[in-house]
């Protein structure tokens, strides 16, 4: 674990990406359990990634930047503003559901008030959005980035490669991050890609690249942080990949049989929250009874969030019907 | 009011739009230095600089994802895809995202965008420079596609099409660039997008067609008329959503129609107004609903001969308004 | 008490098998605690409680496979019903609410006004060109009276050719309501059964036979025992190689079918003005399902073999029962036969099937003692009797008829005659 005095992070900031990284947690694990109760027919996961997330997000300024996050991004879009019942709604697929309306499967991000743009579920597409954001952003001379994650899986993909062509040759104040956990669904690193590492790319792209440890919130804070400050002096763009683990199997729907159980059993070892717990703990940042009164604040926060979503109703079956296109007189 | 071609319109309304609403920035390949392979964007770049209208590299995904995230902030790209063939690549975004972006949001976020692209044949452009692929496009609730036929729709329309808040696929057919002059109001002009547009009024057929066809389907009508025959001619203009009632009002008011495209014709837009016309008009009818269109083969020749073959022309719109009317 | 039911463990999974009870009955369980692990074809997950309270009953047993939405457990929750509501209950009572607004009914398209009546579609245009019909003789029972394509093939069917309308067909609309008399208020009423179209149509047809023609009717007492010593001896392996039982009934509508030849003034049909003989002989046979009376027609029978016969028979009544019989199966009859021994009569008097002439009714076989010569003998005894149009028929060529019928099946002999 990087030191937290080689940035300019204090106390309070590491408390409050502890707490933000154990909210994505235990909300992330209670989808799982009303999944498995048979209340949600879906849901996809963060856990593993919570480092990687919460050290980008409190590396840029959620006032005026935007992300366009993937699947994943449960806790980088809990610090952008996304809120636990706002999340449970989505679960629920619930009328009130800020993201989609109950439209779209969990996972799905969108938040205007929060800087966070909608996303479909064909991978990659965030990619030239948060770009075309970006170039925006230079176009009116703002200081302010866009942030796109993706998993590594999305790499392969051409919107991958012609985004970060664009944003290098304009030297746009963008972020890619990938959040590399090795496996698209099923499929290992080694049959995604032959290069040594995913930020090798930026060269081709003629933007700045690095790989980080991806467990290491203080790390990942500490690139993000310097590609945020190159982006808006107009330095151009940045390709940061973040070397992560993907705790959960791909999702609901996956069995994750296709990993052995010692790599499962080191996964686990190597979960970024304990070693962020710990190193907490260590600084003496936080104390037990911190710890105490935190679980037991979110364990109230996830289960009130859980009551107030499932009780919410549904949409109406017309609500099927609105906002195709901008309605002029009732919309 | 000046006369202007169909491509001098499309350029005015670009300039009108940009002067206008600073939010307006036109990109593609070759738009800028360069002012587009046909010089729609002509002078464009020296007026409004190089950020406001931009050469993109070669990669028609990008140059339409960006649009979406753009437009998402805010502005109100005008993409331009050289082809409209070469669109293929950025379906993704275009069906998958700027199609959806309101619908999936419910409402929150929306992406006025315009995406512009030269269609159409009879320019010997072969299978890759002549194709009318609207059809992809036109059964995706979330974007509107327009076409217009005359200088001042494409003028009318495409100043629409950039203030409209939901993206728009813009189609200009490239023969009629240069081929079609007409008189085109200065300054801020629009006409409402979704509104088909009654071109020639005629009580014995109904000619239904879009682009370039609604000229030749004006030119045969005038041949026809020599016969004592006179055809009503509607320009759908807007291929989606249809106007549905302007559909059935002019088949209602004839009872024997003509569907006319340069698209092939198993699958082409005008099998669903045919699907409109069967469904609402039956007791109006007097004709079997006749469809007139390009071959079923994957796309135009180069040969002129084969590509004559293939294109729409006055002479064969007149052949089957003539058996029409005759019916 | 509360039942919990399989959850649904990924798309498209429609089943799970309980791996493992992660609990037993009495134990006490929080929400979210596991409950048993449960394998799909997608997953294999833990299970978890979502409610605190006791487990009272395991209701699948481990290695068992159920569907989803199927009952495992049952759980006693704490507080009971009236307690913490069920998470679950306030979401069907909040998610299921009807939405207040009313559904959004589809937008007709703004065609001119469909004022139904005289407006002809293309196809009803044609069929009144090429059939020359008047088209006021028509009747609409589209929408607003509009004539549809089956209102004309209904009136090219059977309005001008009406009297050669045979058997019961599918309902038409009644023009005429009879009058029904009023039922006495003192008798209690039980059940009010709706008179369906088929049984109103059955009731019509039925008044108008009885009170259009004068009925006649006779019977006569047939000695079966050679036809049953006959049928005896061939019924069991004839059901073996045909696939369907030799009745008695058929040799009775052979023998009929045969008769008929002889006696073409019984095929023939009343109009009024003319009496039609009938070349063909097509036999009507009554067949009942439940409440509804259905008289399908064998064509041609004096052409068919004993076999074919009882094929046809076998074939007409299971459709009949299975409400599969077509126009044409019930069209054309020229004579009926009525199986009323199939239900034990002796003794029954038959209404005619208009415009045919008569109606047969085969009695029961009944084993009698019978007087052969002085001797006193036991024999299969059956009465055929036949009901007549006396406009068209008088008694002697029903008698002679009858008799003709009643030696074909006395003459029968259960030796020589084979049922093929």
């Amino acid at each position: 674990m990087l030191s937290h005095k080689e940035t300019d992070l204090t106390e309070t900031d590491l408390q409050d990406m502890y707490r933000t990284m154990l909210l994505s947690r235990r909300l992330d694990e209670r989808m799982w359990l009303l999944n498995r109760a048979g209340k949600l027919p879906f849901v996809i996961s963060c856990q593993g990634q919570e480092a990687t997330q919460v050290g980008a997000a409190f590396a840029l300024d959620k006032e005026v930047d935007i992300i366009n996050p993937y699947y994943r991004d449960l806790a980088l879009v809990t610090h952008f503003g996304m809120t636990p019942e706002e999340m449970m709604l989505s679960a629920f697929a619930r009328g009130a559901d800020v993201q989609s309306g109950g439209r779209q499967m969990p996972g799905h991000f969108s938040k205007k008030a929060s800087n966070i743009m909608t996303q479909g579920s064909a991978v990659t597409t965030q990619i030239p959005h948060a770009v075309g954001a970006s170039y925006v952003f230079k176009m009116d001379g703002e200081k302010r980035v866009s942030l796109a994650t993706l998993g590594e899986g999305s790499t392969s993909q051409g919107d991958f490669h012609e985004g970060l062509n664009f944003a290098g040759v304009h030297k746009l104040p963008f972020i890619c991050l990938i959040e590399n956990n090795k496996y698209a669904i099923s499929v290992p690193a080694h049959l995604q890609y032959g290069a040594d590492k995913l930020s090798d790319r930026a060269v081709g792209y003629g933007m700045h690249g690095e790989q980080v440890d991806g467990n290491d919130p203080i790390a990942v804070y500490k690139v993000m942080k310097e590609a945020r400050d190159r982006a808006v002096n107009g330095e151009g763009a940045s390709l940061i990949e973040a070397m992560s683990i993907r705790l959960t199997p791909h999702s609901s729907d996956d069995d994750d049989k296709y990993r052995e159980a010692d790599e499962l059993q080191k996964n686990k070892k190597d979960d970024c929250l304990e070693s962020f717990k710990l190193y907490l703990l260590e600084e003496k940042v936080i104390d037990e009874a911190w710890l105490e009164t935190v679980e037991a604040e979110i364990k109230d926060t996830v289960n009130k969030a859980t009551k107030a979503a499932e009780a919410a109703p549904y949409a109406a079956p017309e609500h099927t019907l609105k906002h195709v296109y901008e309605e002029v007189n009732n919309g | 009011m000046a006369k202007l071609s169909y491509l001098d319109a499309i350029r005015d309304a670009l300039f009108v739009a940009m002067e206008q609403d600073d939010n307006v920035f036109v990109l593609g390949e070759d738009v800028g230095k360069k002012g587009g392979v046909f010089k729609v964007t002509e002078g464009l770049q020296e007026k409004f600089g190089e950020m406001r209208v931009l050469d993109t590299p070669l990669a028609e995904s990008n140059i339409v994802g960006t649009s979406v995230g753009a437009a998402m902030m805010g502005k109100r790209p005008v993409a331009e895809i050289q082809f409209a063939e070469y669109i293929l690549p950025a379906v993704n975004q275009i069906l998958n995202e700027a199609a959806k972006v309101r619908y999936r949001s419910d409402n929150d976020w929306n992406a006025p965008m315009v995406i512009r692209a030269p269609f159409g044949g009879g320019i010997h452009g072969a299978l890759y420079h002549s194709q009318s692929i609207e059809s992809i496009f036109v059964s995706t609730p979330g974007l509107k596609v327009v076409v217009p036929s005359t200088p001042a729709d494409a003028k009318g329309l495409l100043m629409a099409a950039i203030k409209d808040n939901d993206p728009v696929l813009f189609f200009e057919h490239k023969k009629a660039y240069r081929l079609l002059k007409g008189e085109v109001p200065e300054g801020d002009y629009t006409i409402p997008l979704g509104k088909a547009d009654v071109k020639r009024e005629g009580d014995d057929i109904t000619v239904i067609t879009y682009g370039l066809c609604v000229n030749y389907a004006m030119q045969a009508a005038e041949q026809l008329s020599k016969e004592g025959y006179e055809a009503e001619i509607l320009d759908l203009r807007t291929l989606y959503p249809l106007d549905k009632e302007a559909i059935i009002k002019a088949a209602s008011k004839t009872g024997k129609v003509l569907l006319v495209t340069e698209d092939n014709l198993e699958g082409s837009l005008i099998s669903e107004v045919s699907a409109i016309i069967g469904e609402n008009c039956l007791y109006d009818l007097d004709a079997p609903i006749m469809r007139l269109a390009g071959p079923d083969v994957p796309s135009m020749p180069y040969a002129p001969p084969m590509e004559d073959y293939f294109m729409m022309n006055p002479d064969k719109i007149y052949n089957k308004m003539l058996e029409l009317s005759e019916y | 008490m509360t039942e919990i039911t399989m959850p649904k463990l990924g798309e498209s999974v429609t089943e799970g098998t309980i791996e493992n009870w992660l609990v037993k009955v009495g134990d006490r369980v929080s929400e979210y605690d596991p409950v048993c692990e449960v394998n799909t074809a997608k997953v294999t997950a833990e299970v978890p409680s979502v409610h605190d309270g006791v487990i009272t009953e395991i209701l699948v047993a481990e290695g068992e496979t159920v569907d989803v939405g199927a009952p495992i457990y049952k759980i006693d929750i704490d507080g009971g019903a009236d307690g913490k509501p069920a998470a679950e209950e306030e979401v069907s009572e909040t998610a299921e609410n009807k939405p207040e607004e009313e559904a959004v009914r589809p937008n007709k398209p703004d065609v001119k006004e469909q004022s139904g009546g005289r407006r002809l579609s293309p196809v009803v245009m044609r069929l009144i060109g090429e059939h020359g019909i008047d088209i006021e003789e028509l009747e609409g029972t589209g929408f607003n009276g509009r004539i549809t394509k089956k209102d004309v093939e209904k009136y090219l069917a059977e309005g001008p050719v009406k009297q050669q309308e045979q058997a019961v067909n599918p309902p038409t609309a009644e023009k005429e309501r009879p009058a029904v008399p009023e039922r006495e208020s003192s008798v209690k009423s039980g059940e009010s059964i709706k008179v369906s179209g088929v049984r109103k149509e059955i009731a019509k047809r039925m008044v108008q036979s009885k009170t259009e023609i004068p009925h006649a009717w006779l019977m006569m007492e047939v000695d079966a025992t050679n036809l049953v010593n006959l049928r005896n001896k061939h019924k069991a392996r004839f059901k073996e190689q045909e696939g369907y039982n030799l009745t008695f009934f058929s040799f009775f509508v052979k023998a009929v079918s045969e008769v008929l030849k002889d006696y073409p003034i019984l095929n023939s049909s009343w109009d009024g003005d003319t009496i039609t003989v009938h070349d063909d002989i097509n036999l009507s046979i009554a067949v009942a399902n439940e409440d509804k009376l259905f008289v399908p027609v064998i064509k041609n029978a004096d052409e068919r073999s004993l076999t074919g016969i009882a094929k046809s028979i076998s074939t007409l009544a299971h459709k009949a029962r299975s409400n599969q019989l077509t126009g044409d199966d019930m069209s054309g009859g020229t004579f009926t036969v009525n199986n009323t021994g199939a239900f034990g009569s002796i003794q029954s008097m038959g209404i005619i099937n208009q415009p045919q002439v008569a109606i047969l009714q085969v009695e029961s076989i009944v084993k009698k003692p019978v007087f052969i010569g002085d001797m006193l003998a036991a024999r299969h005894m059956v009465n055929l009797c036949l009901s007549i149009d006396h406009r068209v028929l008088d008694g002697l060529v029903a008698g002679q008829f009858l008799k003709a019928v009643k030696e074909k099946i006395e003459n029968l002999d259960p030796d020589t005659d084979s049922v093929y």
